[in-house]
């Protein structure tokens, strides 16, 4: 096997940080998208443009903000100096952070996208058939906005896995805790290792397609029939 | 026991208000032009239009009040909306299991079978919403808001998305459906062949005002409202099938008033029937005609004579407790000279009764 122990690890890291970045996403992501597809507020746009910045800013940047805000002197930094905890840059959770902030539109929009498509009237049919509040929102969104759902876990999961300069600016390179997978195969390419290079970017790019195809199967055997 | 209602509701430009005493039994139709308020009122009534400034009671229950509102969920209320609505994820046994589930009584089996079976959806159980066409979904609608044995049925104009065939399908089902309710029907309508087949009492609503409010039979036929002068101007008769003359097919209709024959053999016995007669289908003599190829002849006082366009008069006729329109043209009314208080015969052809 061409794959070393570090690049498992890479793997490894990668894995997780996706999986973990796609699950936060997933809980803060449904009630902001939900309040931005029902809010009447009329200053909305400016929350929906700050979700969107991750879109056009160029990650280094973002990852730099952060870099500075969660760094020992930062604003972030200093109240979890303040409240005891261990600074935040180079750490998996700051890289889990940085995730959160840069993959949030890919999770955000669809979602909302899918809420608004329900509209007012079958959440209105299912209050005159008793159904409070909570009740509606899992019998009848949760259900109806499931290819809403599926697309914003499979965006926010796959930009994960191929984010760079977030990564690089706020968790740096360590081994076994922040190196993953695309910084990995960098440093193969830098070291001219291509073989290695080529073994981690052939598993990854054999990973996403699997994944993808499973989802996307799963999502087409659910619509079928529909008009 | 009835229904208390008083709304301000300003949405815009249109401002509902609305003030008024529902009977809280029988079929009340909201009636009246589009953009009257009727959807708004019947919205507000289910708690999904909220206003402040509102009061509804419901028999003895507030549902609303200045510091106190019932949430639609919470208000034991059936809703079916113009378009059929079916949760597009659920089957159609889902659909109509989803209000029932969450309805505190629980349904019985047996109860919900009777609806299926008058719906006739039995054999739709099994399918998608998107299976089924125009008339199924919307009958699985009714039948949904049924099964959640609900205290009060709103309908917002059922049949208005549908076409005149599936209207005609559907008409049925909804009277039956009506005759063996025991709860109080709001239903918003502005057609008035369906306020005219299926309505108790009518709530006239026009530009956000009630205009008036009544059994059906006094609306239709007050001179003072618009119904008495459209072109359909009609009269509703109650009646109850008295006898038939088996050798000519006729049955005989009684009412307060006289009694008509009509050429319809398949009413059962006792049975009540609502007639419809057609302001322009009565003509009037000053004597009672023999010879004549019309049969039912009914004796009445001219209660009132009011012109209409057209060269015609409207004539409003008393026999008994019913009232009958009679469209005429004035040349006929001078010819007759014919004046309020004045004895005479209202003719009708039997074969222009609506039943």
């Amino acid at each position: 096997m061409i794959l070393s122990d570090q690049d498992f690890t890479a793997l490894f890291v990668t894995l997780k940080l996706a999986s973990i970045s796609t699950i936060i996403l997933l809980i803060l992501g449904t009630p902001l998208a939900w309040w931005l597809a029902r809010s009447q507020w009329r200053f909305k746009y400016v929350v929906e443009a700050i979700i969107a910045l991750p879109l056009i800013l160029p990650p280094t940047v973002l990852g730099f903000y952060l870099l500075i805000s969660l760094g020992p002197n930062g604003p972030l930094g200093s109240l979890l100096k303040m409240l005891g905890a261990a600074p935040l840059p180079f750490t998996f959770i700051g890289l889990v952070i940085g995730s959160v902030f840069y993959s949030m539109p890919f999770v955000v929009q669809p979602l909302q996208t899918a809420f608004s498509g329900i509209g007012q009237r079958p959440l209105e049919v299912a209050a005159t058939l008793g159904a409070s509040r909570l009740d509606r929102f899992v019998t009848i969104v949760l259900p109806m906005a499931r290819p809403g759902f599926i697309t914003a876990s499979v965006l926010g999961f796959a930009h994960t896995l191929g984010e760079f300069g977030v990564v690089l600016m706020i968790g740096g390179n360590i081994p076994g805790t922040t190196q993953v997978v695309s910084i990995a195969i960098y440093d193969h390419v830098e070291a001219l290792e291509y073989s290695q290079a080529h073994g981690l970017a052939g598993t990854l790019l054999i990973l996403s397609f699997t994944l993808l195809m499973i989802v996307y199967g799963a999502n087409r055997r659910y619509a079928v029939g529909h008009p | 026991m009835s229904i208390d209602v008083r709304f301000n509701i300003q949405r815009g430009d249109f401002n509902l208000v609305i003030n008024t005493v529902i009977p809280n039994k029988g079929v009340t139709a909201i009636f009246g032009p589009s953009g009257s308020g009727k959807t708004t009122l019947l919205r507000a009534i289910s708690g999904l239009e909220q206003c402040e400034d509102g009061y509804l009671k419901v028999g003895e229950t507030v549902w609303q009040d200045n510091c106190w509102f019932v949430p639609t969920y919470k208000r034991k209320i059936a809703y079916v909306f113009q378009e059929p609505s079916l949760f597009s994820h659920l089957n159609v046994q889902n659909n109509i299991n989803y209000g029932m589930t969450r309805a505190k009584c629980r349904n019985s089996v047996d109860k919900l079978q009777y609806t299926i079976e008058l719906l006739q959806i039995s054999h739709l159980l099994e399918r998608m919403p998107w299976q089924l066409s125009g008339g199924e979904q919307q009958r699985v609608a009714i039948a949904r808001a049924l099964a959640a044995d609900p205290t009060m049925l709103l309908l917002d104009e059922p049949l208005a998305a549908l076409g005149d065939e599936q209207k005609a399908a559907i008409l049925p089902f909804l009277e039956s459906v009506y005759k063996t309710l025991a709860i109080p029907v709001l239903y918003v309508s502005h057609s008035r062949e369906e306020v005219a087949c299926l309505a108790d009492h009518l709530l006239l609503l026009d530009h956000g005002r009630v205009h008036a409010a009544g059994t059906v039979q006094d609306i239709f036929t007050d001179i003072d409202l618009p119904l008495a002068h459209q072109t359909g101007a009609e009269s509703i008769i109650e009646a109850t099938v008295a006898g038939y003359d088996t050798s000519f097919g006729l049955v005989q209709l009684k009412f307060s008033g006289g009694t008509f024959s009509v050429a319809s053999a398949s009413l059962p016995a006792h049975s009540n029937v609502r007639i419809q007669v057609l302001a322009r289908d009565v003509s009037i003599t000053l004597e009672r005609q023999k010879n004549t190829s019309i049969l039912n002849i009914i004796a009445v006082t001219i209660d009132r004579i009011e012109p209409e366009k057209n060269a015609q008069m409207i004539l409003r006729l008393i026999a008994g407790n019913t009232v009958l329109l009679s469209r005429i043209s004035c040349k006929s009314a001078y010819d007759l000279d014919l004046k309020k208080g004045d004895k005479v015969y209202a003719q009708i052809k039997s074969a222009s009764l609506l039943i």
